[in-house]
């Protein structure tokens, strides 16, 4: 049963992570500062762990089928489009890495709303920005178990609910047991698992169509637009240039990955983890969206997100579909995993602890961290079952929203003196208002992507804000700059 | 390094990366553009690929990952991230 063997490496991979995750836990647990080590792995991450969870992190669904789906359709210029990603690990890493480094161990910062509570020492900001963090996160990781469920139903041929029960499972379980270190483990294991996916993919795909001259002649005779950077016409100049804001430099501003940069050892590890992120995220985009727009032309008349499977379960014997397989399967996983300890950071430290009891015991607040995270999972869980449209609906503004409400507050909080709680906050309201508006009314200036004159609104709302507010305090000045 | 000196660093390896950042992106739109936009019939090919792609995509790539090596190694600087109050202490 073809079925079967496509199953088992997908099962001992689960197993493994689970094995991590009890392992992490079983070592952490002896240190004395919980929250520390839950939910920031006792800033202990080295260059290659850091690189592998930054990564693992932001390819999601998208980038192992989303995306080279839209590549098997449109061709070269969608792989043109996703190297756009490519910087992004590094301008991440360069800019916010040794900054936040400082400051989130001179104030024990283990959330990205710990950081700018300090900066703008605000109430309304730490409460809104925990509360967008929780619901978009939480649509965000609904939306990627019902994408890895219904991946896992078109390669294996079990249900949607053994999918999201097998996998679904298996990332609450480690991530609600080991925290953030076995989340940054398993991402880096996971990590691997991709590249080996997708290095098993591109080289049978291009066997499999007599060579890359080969498929482009074929390319050129049946679809001649498939080779050109717009696919003739259907992917423009502004619209292709608007991803160099949404998944290019905005990504600055997602919380799960500035959170990575308080997370490291040492200057080492941040300068490794550039370097090898930048190696991987481009072998990762190159590759898998090259087995895409080929894949068209090998494997033809498949559609959108059923174009990756069914390519794999072609071409691939059925045990490297399974180990391929895992390679979606990792990159959701990690994706959910990271959001999953991150809302949970976010209901426990900064909300719970700041405004709800306050004084908790070490011992207790380690029960109530798990007991969160699972509830968490466990929720997001039973949506991913029969997902109310709402869920949809909030999703479409997750990836986006996030970066309309952190960029700038965060950003500017590190770079700019000037900087202070009524330009953050006036930035966040106008950037979370103007991109819902834009989006609902699917207002599109010249072609480009919503978030593109968000930010700008977002920019000049907390320009205007800064220069006319109240000024920081001497002790935030003091705190950030020392002087 | 004191926590001045430390800042000024930092504040120059982000200028740094930007730069690269932005290398990157006019490379990238150069070659994909500079040499995409004429007629298919014009095309050239390289390894199979049409040249704007392996030129932009596959060579940028490349030439990204080896700069930033060479930067990161030649400009980026040890910093100590604990709060040592402006002592000094030498390791940069």
């Amino acid at each position: 049963m073809g079925n079967m063997m496509i199953l088992i490496p997908m099962i001992l991979y689960l197993l493994l992570m689970f094995g991590i995750a009890i392992y992490t836990n079983s070592r952490s647990s002896d240190n004395g500062n919980f929250m520390e080590e839950y939910f920031i792995g006792g800033r202990s991450m080295g260059g290659f762990v850091l690189a592998m969870t930054l990564i693992a992190t932001y390819s999601s669904a998208s980038s192992f089928v989303g995306g080279p789906g839209v590549a098997y359709s449109t061709g070269y210029a969608w792989i043109l489009l996703s190297m756009i990603q490519v910087p992004t690990a590094f301008l991440t890493l360069g800019v916010l890495g040794k900054k936040f480094a400082i400051i989130s161990r001179k104030i024990n910062a283990v959330t990205v709303t710990d950081y700018l509570k300090a900066r703008y020492d605000n109430h309304f900001i730490a409460i809104t920005t925990s509360i967008a963090m929780i619901v978009f996160f939480s649509a965000a990781m609904v939306a990627q178990f019902i994408g890895g469920a219904k991946l896992f139903e078109a390669v294996t041929g079990y249900s949607y609910v053994t999918g999201l029960i097998i996998f679904g499972i298996s990332v609450i379980l480690y991530t609600t047991i080991g925290g953030f270190k076995a989340v940054a483990i398993t991402d880096a294991i996971q990590g691997v698992v991709m590249i080996l996916a997708t290095t098993f993919l591109l080289v049978a795909i291009v066997n499999a169509g007599g060579g890359v001259e080969n498929i482009t002649a074929k390319m050129i005779e049946t679809n001649p637009n498939a080779l050109t950077p717009t696919a003739g016409g259907a992917v423009s100049i502004p619209f292709i240039l608007s991803f160099w804001v949404l998944v290019g430099f905005a990504v600055l501003g997602l919380p799960q990955t500035t959170i990575r940069c308080m997370g490291f050892k040492d200057s080492k590890s941040l300068h490794n983890a550039m370097v090898i992120g930048t190696v991987v995220v481009g072998f990762l985009m190159l590759g898998m969206h090259l087995v895409g727009a080929l894949g068209a032309y090998v494997v033809p008349g498949l559609s959108g997100d059923g174009a990756i499977p069914g390519i794999t379960v072609q071409i691939l014997s059925p045990v490297l579909a399974g180990i391929f397989i895992a390679g979606p399967l990792a990159a959701i996983m990690s994706t959910v995993d990271s959001m999953l300890i991150l809302a949970s950071a976010s209901i426990i430290k900064d909300l719970y602890l700041n405004y709800g009891k306050g004084k908790v015991q070490e011992k207790h607040l380690n029960r109530i961290s798990f007991i969160t995270t699972g509830i968490i999972g466990l929720i997001v869980f039973i949506f991913a079952i029969n997902p109310p449209s709402i869920i949809v609906w909030i999703n479409l503004f997750a990836f986006g929203g996030l970066e309309a409400a952190f960029f700038w507050p965060t950003i500017l909080g590190l770079y700019w003196k000037k900087a202070n709680a009524d330009g953050a906050m006036l930035s966040i309201i106008l950037g979370i208002g103007s991109f819902f508006i834009f989006t609902i009314y699917s207002i599109k200036p010249f072609g480009m992507h919503q978030i593109v004159p968000t930010l700008i609104i977002a920019l000049i709302a907390f320009v205007i804000g800064s220069l006319f507010g109240r000024k920081n305090s001497e002790a935030t000045i003091k705190l950030f700059w020392e002087e | 390094m004191n926590f001045k000196e430390k800042n000024r660093q930092i504040n120059k390896e982000a200028k740094i990366t930007v730069g690269l950042y932005v290398f990157f992106f006019i490379w990238w739109f150069a070659f994909a553009y500079g040499l995409g936009l004429r007629d298919i019939s014009e095309y050239t090919y390289i390894l199979g690929f049409p040249a704007w792609f392996f030129y932009s995509c596959i060579l940028g790539y490349v030439v990204i990952s080896a700069l930033l090596a060479f930067v990161v190694k030649k400009y980026f600087k040890d910093i100590d991230f604990d709060d040592n109050n402006g002592e000094d202490k030498n390791n940069g």
